[in-house]
């Protein structure tokens, strides 16, 4: 068992291949290991409530465990603010990430 | 480079300044690190050389209509240089711009701080860190 | 006939960096400079549109960015100045994105709509 995290920075509407990370997310929180799935520039855009593609929501059905975290100056610069937010997406920052990545064992992973 | 016992974080990157919100989360990430202790390796591929670029000048904004000073447009040279400022010893900043990347773009005019390099710096900056994020690009 | 439509549709590129979005901000000079143009926001350009946008607060290395872009303000200032600002309903809601999030002045518009958006326009600059 090994901690991941993984970093999207882009969203399904730009990028048509962003649902192989989320997929490749679920797999690896099914196969054991603990997946934190970091939201970040427009990747966060997937965490506005009412998205049609409901990316982020079908991740926690495949993947409950995954945890789903949302850069907030991302989602302040979108203006996904206050009831906008997605249920499962929790608010977090470049700080809480640093602390992430600055674990030796962790595998860290940017797309 | 750090000592034992010390956290550092090696990060990769190939974005230009001012066409990526990418570039902008990785200045983050190195700022908050370098804040927290973490010292920080960058490795500045393709066209990430040229966030490093000395000749960077602010401008005035004639859509809004503000001055240079109004408009006080901080380039990324000045972001980076601050943060050579918090990574000046421990934690320390150290900056490789690929040295190919650097000669193809005419892109040697930097600001001080930065050192030429190539892949293998990467390799060894990822062997003696903490961690390692690689940021490609799109 | 209108003149030029400019159509807006990478977003959050460069924009902290820029402190604006380039294709904006290029529009409204070349409406200064005399033009007859309307915008189409489109894919995430959409989010342009929508009301309290705020990228303030950054700081890197020390240095401030006291100056964040504004993107709903400039699209906003861009209707003042006499530019038609269409949005593509259907990326709207695809996003998630409902009508009470809009700024004023915001003319929504269909894909179905958009065949005749072109004709209706001497030429389509597609950034």
């Amino acid at each position: 068992m090994a901690d991941y995290v993984l970093i999207e920075s882009r969203d399904p509407f730009e990028y048509s291949d962003t649902g192989y990370f989320y997929e490749v997310a679920a797999d690896l929180s099914k196969a054991g290991n603990n997946v934190t799935f970091f939201l970040v520039q427009n990747g966060v855009l997937t965490a506005r409530k009412g998205i049609s593609n409901r990316a982020v929501d079908k991740l926690q059905k495949a993947a409950p465990g995954v945890k789903v975290l949302a850069d907030e100056f991302s989602l302040r610069e979108r203006a996904i603010i206050g009831g906008k937010l997605a249920s499962g997406v929790t608010s977090s920052d470049v700080d809480e990430l640093v602390d992430l990545l600055a674990v030796s064992s962790v595998k860290a992973i940017w797309h | 480079m750090t000592t034992s016992g010390e956290k550092s974080i090696t990060i990769a990157l190939m974005d230009p300044p001012y066409e990526s919100g990418t570039t902008t989360t990785a200045l983050r990430i190195m700022d908050t690190a370098l804040r927290k202790g973490i010292s920080v390796n960058v490795f500045a591929y393709e066209g990430a050389v040229n966030l490093t670029m000395r000749g960077q000048a602010p401008h005035p904004n004639p859509v809004k209509g503000t001055s240079i000073e109004e408009q006080d447009h901080p380039s990324t040279a000045k972001f980076i240089a601050g943060l050579f400022t918090l990574g000046a010893d421990s934690p320390k900043l150290e900056w490789v711009n690929c040295g190919l990347c650097v000669d193809e773009r005419g892109a040697g005019e930097w600001i001080d701080g930065p050192r030429r390099g190539g892949p293998g710096d990467l390799f060894k900056f990822s062997q003696e860190s903490t961690n390692t994020l690689i940021i490609g690009t799109r | 006939m209108p003149g030029i439509l400019s159509i807006v549709e990478r977003a959050y590129h460069g924009t902290i960096e820029e402190q604006d979005d380039t294709i904006l901000w290029l529009s409204h000079m070349v409406k200064n400079a005399g033009a007859d143009l309307s915008i189409l926001l489109r894919s995430n350009a959409v989010n342009y549109a929508v009301k309290g946008q705020d990228a303030s607060g950054l700081s890197i290395g020390g240095v401030a960015l006291s100056v964040p872009p504004t993107l709903d303000t400039d699209v906003v200032a861009l209707s003042t100045a006499g530019v038609t600002v269409y949005v593509v309903e259907e990326d709207l809601s695809d996003r998630g994105i409902g009508n009470d999030e809009l700024c004023d002045g915001i003319t929504k518009v269909k894909r179905s709509g958009l065949a005749k958006l072109f004709d209706d326009h001497d030429a389509v600059w597609h950034w």
